[in-house]
């Protein structure tokens, strides 16, 4: 069975909870003390149906002020697949949390109440999903039952977005669904009343939707995470660098590049805990051992010799800023990519991106808690590093404050 | 248990699982691949950790995962037990077996230990929990050994403050944890950057239900204590809950105790942890009672829970697991 990471995007009124909570309900992973639970404090609140948003919103201050403040993750299954909702708050001061849920997911589902239409908030979800790099969106289009089903109000949706979303980076695969979540139509069941729609209900587009293409299996990346050295009499000169395959495919014969000293040797095995294997594919936690004895520390990384990343000092990316102290040119950071830490100097603020007009500005000198801008990083040391749009994994980094080591901002490095 | 009649359109209408391509993990593949990355990041980001184990569950399946992530190699940390003293003697028994097996290190911090130097008080009334005592005893055994981050068993699915934590969860010098000012958490770009005296708590099955451990525990075949598997036991009904009659539970004006086939989802302390009535005799058994049951586990087990909506928010803010 497969694992599908999802992240659903969308405000409580656009009815994002009811949403989840159906279908949580009815792949049976709401539990029965849990739905009582909720039931007695939507009672004790005086709301007058059961607020499944308490069911999310876990936190004492989330209850406190009924919003959803933080991305809170759920769990359900079917015969099919198993899902990890990340939920993620709608509102703009929320922008950061919805960047972390969307940052692993690989299908994004952006809520639109059918009476309201396509408001700057769904536009500001979609660019975030596709800035993200969440290689399929579905767009639900919700209550559709105060809209009379009509199919002419999910057509313009569908064209709004479509023109919009044209002018956004490579979009993903996305598909339109016509919903109403509260009455269950086109959620696990394809609704009767919308016979004009021929696709399928979400449930069985996400149970369905091909998630398997999206890795890149193409280009080797290896970086170093650990040095398993077991000082031991049964295992005395063994040496492996153990760490998870973040691009393509590795086998035991491989001839490789050490980066980024460069150095070159041979695959000698591949091993795991259940015995060696013969190659190692993304996302899998191995242990590498090579034929040569040489010098190689966590956050190198092994590359094909022939496919090697950029290997550089300066990278260009855009950034979402997450703490209060704005970002500013000459900013000093630490900043985590891949298994390597080093510090980066922010060279430049090339522009900030209205997240609402995606307008930009260049003359902007800063970038404060939930913007998102392009800038050019000075990095101590050099970055094996490809387009966040080619490799998530090693296209993405992290910087933290050195004086409280929050982490404050997120990086998707750009192609050149 | 209780289980659920409700028609299921999920699994009527839906066809199996595909198989899995050739480049493609199943679900367990890839929730193991991600609990051996967390558990290598820490032992590299960070000078002192500790693996914490109950002798329950998910424990059993932390120190099979850190086999996976640390072999042939020993692990680089010890493997710290908090004793509340009122523990099932089969699962201290298991504890030691298992421990000796790994050919690891076990370090012993006792609740009994805390309150006679004065460290904790024991809550009034009778047949009082140690449970959050053994908040007391976990920081001061931090502190004792300079720990700087302990792998806990945590699962986001367990409950709705957990639901919330992230994999690397920052504890201050107090131990406290604020849901409030959490480190975003992206990727797999884990932030361990501490100072002298605080800590990171490491879950690496953040991202795994109750299902997933029990479906590894099968993969596995990993050995697990034998109060998980059903058995005849003396019981008292109590708030809703059958509670094993012990030194530390006796029926009180009113109860009266009987004779059940049991078993026990959680492991915890004799005098808060309820069993369930169940058949289930094995793990393959334990797998479809756990697919088909309508009650969570803490909500079916934990008397600790019910205090409140929010008692394990309150609870980890001190300090707890």
């Amino acid at each position: 069975m497969e694992l599908l990471r999802l992240a659903t995007a969308g405000s409580v009124d656009d009815g994002k909870s009811t949403l989840i909570g159906r279908l949580l309900f009815d792949s049976k992973a709401i539990f029965e003390d849990q739905l009582a639970s909720v039931e007695r404090a939507s009672v004790q609140r005086g709301h007058e149906y059961t607020n499944l948003a308490l069911l999310t919103d876990g936190l004492r201050a989330e209850r406190e002020q009924g919003i959803t403040i933080d991305v809170a993750y759920r769990y359900f299954a079917t015969p099919r697949r198993k899902f990890i909702i990340a939920d993620t708050p709608g509102h703009v001061q929320y922008t950061r949390n919805m960047v972390t849920g969307a940052s692993t997911a690989d299908v994004a589902v952006i809520l639109v109440d059918a009476r309201k239409g396509l408001l700057e908030q769904s536009r500001r979800h979609a660019f975030i999903a596709t800035l993200l790099r969440i290689p399929h969106l579905v767009v639900a289009v919700n209550k559709m039952d105060l809209v009379d089903w009509d199919e002419t109000c999910f057509r313009t949706i569908v064209d709004d977005f479509s023109a919009f979303s044209s002018s956004l980076l490579p979009v993903a695969d996305v598909t339109f669904i016509p919903m109403s979540a509260l009455q269950g139509d086109n959620v696990v069941d394809r609704s009767t009343r919308m016979p004009w729609y021929d696709g399928l209900p979400l449930l069985e587009h996400l149970e369905t939707v091909h998630i398997a293409e999206d890795r890149n299996l193409v280009d080797m990346r290896f970086p170093v995470q650990y040095v398993v050295r077991p000082m031991s009499e049964a295992h005395h000169d063994y040496r492996g660098y153990a760490g998870q395959v973040a691009g393509g495919v590795l086998r035991a014969g491989d001839e490789v590049v050490v980066l980024p000293s460069g150095q070159r040797s041979t695959v000698a095995g591949i091993d795991t805990y259940d015995g060696p294997v013969e190659e190692a594919f993304t996302g899998m936690s191995v242990t590498v051992r090579l034929t040569d004895d040489v010098d190689i520390s966590r956050g190198d990384m092994l590359v094909r010799a022939d496919d090697e990343p950029s290997t550089s000092q300066d990278v260009e990316a855009v950034v979402c800023w997450m703490v209060d102290q704005p970002l500013r040119h000459g900013g000093r950071y630490a900043i985590k990519h891949t298994t390597r830490w080093a510090r980066a100097m922010v060279a430049d603020l090339i522009y900030r991106l209205d997240v609402n007009s995606l307008e930009r500005d260049d003359a902007a000198t800063e970038l404060a808690l939930n913007e998102i801008g392009r800038v050019r990083l000075r990095v101590t040391a050099p970055l094996m590093h490809d387009p966040y749009g080619v490799n998530r994994t090693t296209g993405s980094f992290i910087l933290v404050d050195e004086s409280t080591n929050v982490t404050a901002g997120a990086g998707m490095i750009t192609s050149d | 248990m209780v289980v659920d009649e409700r028609p299921n359109a999920t699994l009527t209408t839906s066809s199996p699982a595909k198989p899995l391509g050739k480049y493609e993990l199943s679900h367990l593949d890839a929730l193991e691949s991600e609990a051996v990355f967390i558990f290598r990041e820490v032992a590299a980001e960070l000078e002192r950790p500790v693996v914490l184990f109950s002798g329950g569950k998910d424990s059993i399946v932390l120190l099979r995962l850190a086999e996976k992530a640390f072999r042939p190699a020993g692990f680089p940390f010890p493997v710290m037990h908090i004793d509340t003293g009122h523990n099932f003697p089969e699962v201290l028994d298991f504890r030691d077996r298992r421990v000796a097996e790994l050919g690891e290190r076990l370090i012993v911090a006792s609740v009994q230990e805390s309150i006679d130097k004065g460290r904790a008080v024991e809550e009034p009334g009778e047949n009082s929990s140690r449970n959050r005592l053994q908040t007391v005893t976990l920081l001061d055994a931090i502190v004792e050994h300079g720990f700087d981050a302990c792998f806990g068993g945590g699962r986001r699915d367990e409950e709705k403050a957990r639901a919330k934590e992230r994999v690397f969860s920052f504890r201050d010098e107090f131990g406290q944890w604020d849901p409030k000012r959490q480190r975003p958490e992206l990727w797999s770009l884990y932030n361990g950057r501490i100072r002298k005296g605080e800590h990171i708590r490491a879950f690496p099955i953040s991202n795994w239900t109750e299902l997933d451990v029990w479906q590894y525990i099968a993969r596995e075949n990993l050995e697990v204590p034998e109060m998980y598997f059903a058995h005849r036991r003396q019981v008292v009904e109590r708030d809703t809950m059958l509670l094993a009659v012990s030194e530390w539970i006796q029926p009180r004006a009113g109860e009266s105790t009987y004779e059940a086939t049991v078993r026990y989802r959680t492991v915890g302390d004799m005098n808060c942890t309820g069993a369930v009535e169940s058949s289930a005799t094995n793990v393959a058994e334990i797998i479809e009672e756990v697919a088909a049951t309508r009650i969570t586990e803490r909500g079916a087990t934990r008397a600790d829970d019910r205090f409140s909506e929010a008692a394990m928010e309150d609870r980890k803010k001190e300090g707890y697991f």
